[in-house]
């Protein structure tokens, strides 16, 4: 009867194993290390799964020897021994020394990690709800890093069909993390608001950001290459959408990517310009700060922007999800004095999750708290213009 | 057949004549028996059933999560909903189904296998019991109140909870009343199994179930009130202006994060220890074999209870603790491989020169020796500080704690349940229907949950909706195992509701190596009330 199951079981584990070959994406393992900290990693994980097999093996073995031998139907009959000091004094110590073979690498590499000593540039990294926001201490770039992945790709509720998906979907972003090759990077990770982390499994680095405390973690990339990673904390609604995208780079490179980013600050490209799926009709860039614009030129830039910087919290109704987020739709904000209104979004509340978006252009800013003050079921019929963000800024 | 059976224990038992007399005049008919009851059998009834339905129910919410990642992009559920899926769905397996099915098997063997009449505080006992039921409403309900269930991940951590709606607060007071029911459960517990053992049934001779209950009692005791405290100060954060756990007001969240696992760890083992001891009584009893060490199997589950006590640091190695605190954490949490693998070891060597047959309470058993041993392998895979940061909230750590927790904890109840039925139903489950639930349980777990260790290898973060599409292939397979398993669920319910209607009448001892008091000392079926005079345990 059992070996008729397990006949069974054979057959299905066999098809199994031949539908793996046929395919390529079925990863086994740690994905390549490119730090001297991860290839410690991965070679720790290594050695010890190793050790686990040799075990299990010796465990199963004797179990299934067992399983078959001493069995009534194999006409077994059973002894009756039971406790045996020597044994078990044997099972007790040894794998207490396996167990110390395995802690002293393991330390070593502890050590290792920790020491984020003489780094040759550090990155200060916010998170937010759900973004990353990167601030290099010696090269003063500063940017937010958002998923570039385009929403029609992702929903397929209600019968709708998912546009085709990118090669990286879920995993690719507006603004990467540059970092030159060959250089020990440390990293000064906090959070904005919530708990999230910052896990890059190539780098051999998985660390929370806690919010109201720095935490630091160090890298020293010795490839160029793209890594990739994701918000490893559950961090509320979207937190299945903050990729994390690292590009290592020669540190020629490197200095030639500072110098073009920081000539686009501040601010850096705006949110929007950058984002992929950004419509033609946003708002150019500010060329002439005091250019007036028509109320309707602000509401329908103003709504996608609104779309990408404001919409996953606060809802594309307008309705947000109370209590957690409050609805613009009707909120005495977004219907009451600017000034308020100007100070919100600017400044954010801090202790909440409505961090500040100061970081935006000007007249991008306009845009949105225009659309958020005439849609729905908001009609101040006030148009917002660049000239009164920049006021408000000081 | 059972008559038979039960003249001859009568003739045993001198009190026997005393037993029968109450069994006339048993339980009150309807509602107001379960109501009223004080009767341990009836009370561990209820548990087990209750434990049924709140697995059934977390069951199916899993089975929602595998629905929406069968395949990437967003097919069913608003990504918030699916963050209070996994949310609840821990929640009611944890705090709903393992903890109450145990609690249940408690009332029904720690009296019956120390020779007792009952519990010693049976209305504590009602209590307890019908306290869980406001605890799984206001659990439930939470899905129906503005915002949404929880959304935080079981483990509730600030200031995310604290942004949420009033479910964070019905969430609380479910936790607070559940830990009441369990600390009054534990109290239950212990009194019964310090003062109310048979004469000669001296601690070294009970069975290891009541063991590694009585243990498991003292860990509960200790950490549901260091929960409770926990939830305490995230209410007060949310509501009075407390800033235990807030930065800007001079608090700190990782203490959230070390009070809740200095309560987390020992809750795992609060799971697991209970099944140990079903499995170290159900071995023996189809190798037809004494265990192997007794008395180490008691000292290696009280080293292990004791050592949970400093290893909850292990949960948080991407905290950022100094490299001390990471390393000290690292060492305690390697130790309790060896006692754990004492205890897999003295398995092998109690099935070593048996003479085993493998009916369904076996097989379950055998499952859970190898897939625990799998879920103890990837667990010691995590203690190792540098390996854990690159899998921490991976599905690694999805994969290890669903095989100590399904594979260990859940198949222990269910072996167990196959085991103990047919005593306490009087009537014999259908085999063909176990072994089938078996293989299927089998297959779809391991489909289930084998690939998510490699899901976690390649960096795929738990608690998503939705993921990158190199890890497509496996997640496919693992919502289809995870159906094969959920569905084959339902052959066990049938198998029970069959066998307790119309199941062929069971033995006295259905199992030829059992060897503890309910089956070498009580007829089957038994009588309502059991050991109204305690036996003489030589
Ligand atoms: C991460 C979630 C999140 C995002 C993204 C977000 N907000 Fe908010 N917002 C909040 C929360 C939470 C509050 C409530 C804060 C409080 O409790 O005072 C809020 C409050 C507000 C208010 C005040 C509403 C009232 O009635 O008090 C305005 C106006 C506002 N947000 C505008 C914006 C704009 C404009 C954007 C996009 C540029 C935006 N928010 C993006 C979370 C968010
Ligand atoms: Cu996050
Ligand atoms: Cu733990």
């Amino acid at each position: 009867m059992l070996l008729k199951h397990l006949r069974a079981l054979s057959v299905l584990a066999t098809t199994f194993v031949a539908s793996l070959a046929a395919h390529a994406d079925y990863h086994v393992d740690i994905l390549p290390p490119v730090t001297p900290v991860s290839r410690e990693i991965y070679n720790l994980h290594f050695g010890i799964l190793w050790v686990c097999v040799v075990i299990f093996v010796i465990v199963f073995g004797a179990m299934f020897w067992s399983v078959f031998k001493h069995r009534r139907s194999a006409g077994a009959k059973a002894s009756q021994f039971h406790e045996n000091t020597t044994v078990e004094v044997i099972w007790t110590i040894v794998p207490f020394i396996i167990l110390i073979g395995m802690a002293y690498p393991a330390t070593q590499t502890v050590l290792n990690m920790k020491d984020t000593s003489n780094a040759d540039m550090s990155i200060k990294v916010t998170a937010y709800q759900w973004k990353w926001e990167y601030d290099y201490q010696q090269d003063g770039v500063k940017f937010l890093s958002n998923l570039a992945t385009p929403r029609d790709q992702i929903e397929e509720r209600d019968g709708k069909v998912g546009a085709p998906k990118n090669e990286n979907y879920l995993l690719e972003v507006d603004n990467p993390l540059v970092v030159p090759v060959g250089k020990k990077v440390r990293l000064l990770i906090t959070s904005n608001d919530v708990i999230h982390g910052w896990y890059v499994p190539q780098l051999g680095i998985n660390q929370y950001g806690i919010p109201g405390f720095i935490k630091d973690a160090w890298f020293e990339i010795d490839k160029a290459g793209t890594y990739r990673g994701q918000c490893s904390q559950i961090c509320g609604k979207e937190h299945g959408y903050m990729p994390i995208v690292v590009v290592a780079k020669s540190p020629e490179e490197y200095a030639a990517w500072v110098k073009d980013a920081k000539a686009k600050m501040p601010p850096p490209a705006t949110v929007a310009a950058a984002t992929p799926e950004a419509p033609a009709g946003a708002t150019p860039p500010a060329a002439d700060p005091n250019k007036k614009w028509t109320l309707d030129e602000l509401k329908s830039a103003g709504e996608k922007l609104y779309a990408a910087n404001c919409s996953a919290c606060h809802q594309p109704t307008g309705k947000g999800m109370p209590p957690a987020f409050p609805a613009l739709d009707g909120s005495k904000v977004a219907t009451g004095p600017k000034a308020a209104h100007l100070a919100t979004v600017l400044k954010g509340r801090p202790g909440t999750a409505m961090a500040p978006f100061a970081q935006l252009a000007d007249a991008d800013l306009a845009a949105i708290i225009t659309y958020e003050r005439n849609a729905w079921g908001n009609h101040t019929g006030e148009a917002i213009q660049p000239a009164e963000i920049a006021a408000a800024r000081k | 057949m059972s008559t038979a059976s039960h003249t001859h224990v009568s003739g045993a038992l001198d009190d026997h004549g005393h037993a029968e007399a109450h069994d006339h005049h048993g339980p009150p008919a309807g509602f107001t028996r379960w109501m009223y009851t004080t009767n341990h059998k009836d009370i561990g009834t209820m548990y087990l059933w209750f434990a049924f339905f709140m697995f059934l129910l977390g069951g199916t919410m899993a089975l929602g999560i595998r629905a929406e990642l069968f395949k990437p992009g967003l097919q069913f559920f608003d990504p918030e909903f699916f963050n209070s899926l996994t949310t609840v769905h821990g929640l009611v397996m944890v705090f709903g189904a393992i903890m109450p099915a145990f609690v249940g098997f408690a009332n029904w063997l720690v009296p019956l296998q120390i020779g007792s009449a009952d519990m010693a505080f049976p209305r504590m006992n009602n209590w307890s019991f019908w306290l869980l039921i406001p605890a799984a409403l206001l659990l439930i309900g939470s899905f129906f109140v503005p915002g949404g269930a929880a959304a935080s991940g079981w483990t509730l951590y600030p200031p995310l909870v604290i942004q949420q709606g009033i479910s964070v607060d019905m969430t609380i007071l479910a936790v607070h009343i559940l830990g009441a029911s369990s600390i009054m459960g534990s109290i239950n517990i212990i009194t019964t199994i310090l003062n109310m053992r048979a004469p000669g049934m001296t601690l070294m001779k009970m069975p290891l179930f009541v063991w590694t209950w009585l243990i498991t009692a003292y860990l509960l005791i200790a950490v549901m009130p260091v929960l409770a405290g926990a939830v305490t100060m995230l209410l007060t954060d949310r509501h009075f202006g407390t800033s235990f756990f807030n930065a800007a007001g001079g608090g700190d969240p990782t203490m959230f994060l070390h009070i809740f696992w200095f309560f987390g760890h020992p809750e795992v083992y609060i799971m697991i220890l209970p099944a140990f001891g079903i499995i170290s009584q159900i071995l023996p009893a189809f190798a037809r074999k004494p265990l192997f060490g007794y008395a180490s199997m008691v000292y290696a589950t009280a080293s292990i209870a004791i050592l949970s006590f400093i290893v909850w640091g292990h949960h948080m190695f991407t905290v950022g603790m100094p490299a001390a605190g990471n390393l000290f954490f690292m060492y305690a949490t390697m130790l309790i491989a060896v006692p754990t693998g004492v205890k897999v070891f003295n398995w092998i060597a109690t099935m070593w020169k048996g003479e085993m047959t493998f009916e369904t309470p076996m097989l379950f058993a055998i499952g859970f020796l190898c897939l625990f041993t799998i879920g103890g392998f990837s667990g010691l895979v995590l203690a190792i500080v540098p390996v854990d940061i690159t899998l921490h909230n991976t599905y690694y750590v999805v994969a290890h704690f669903h095989y100590v927790l399904v594979s260990g904890a859940l198949f222990a109840i269910i072996a167990g349940i196959y085991f103990w039925l047919p005593k306490w139903s009087g009537k014999m489950y259908n085999e063909g229907l176990g072994k089938l639930h078996f293989w299927l349980s089998m297959i779809g777990f391991n489909l289930a949950f084998f690939p998510q260790h490699f899901l976690g290898l390649a960096g795929m973060p738990r608690r998503i909706p939705d993921y990158a599409l190199q890890f497509a292939e496996w997640n496919m397979w693992s919502s289809i195992g995870a159906f094969i398993f959920g569905f084959s669920q339902l052959i066990f319910l049938y198998n029970v509701i069959a066998t307790i209607r119309s199941g062929k009448p069971a033995e006295q001892k259905q199992w030829e190596g059992a060897d503890s008091l309910e089956w070498t000392h009580l007829p089957t079926p038994m009588p309502y009330h059991t050991f109204v005079t305690p036996p003489i345990v030589r």
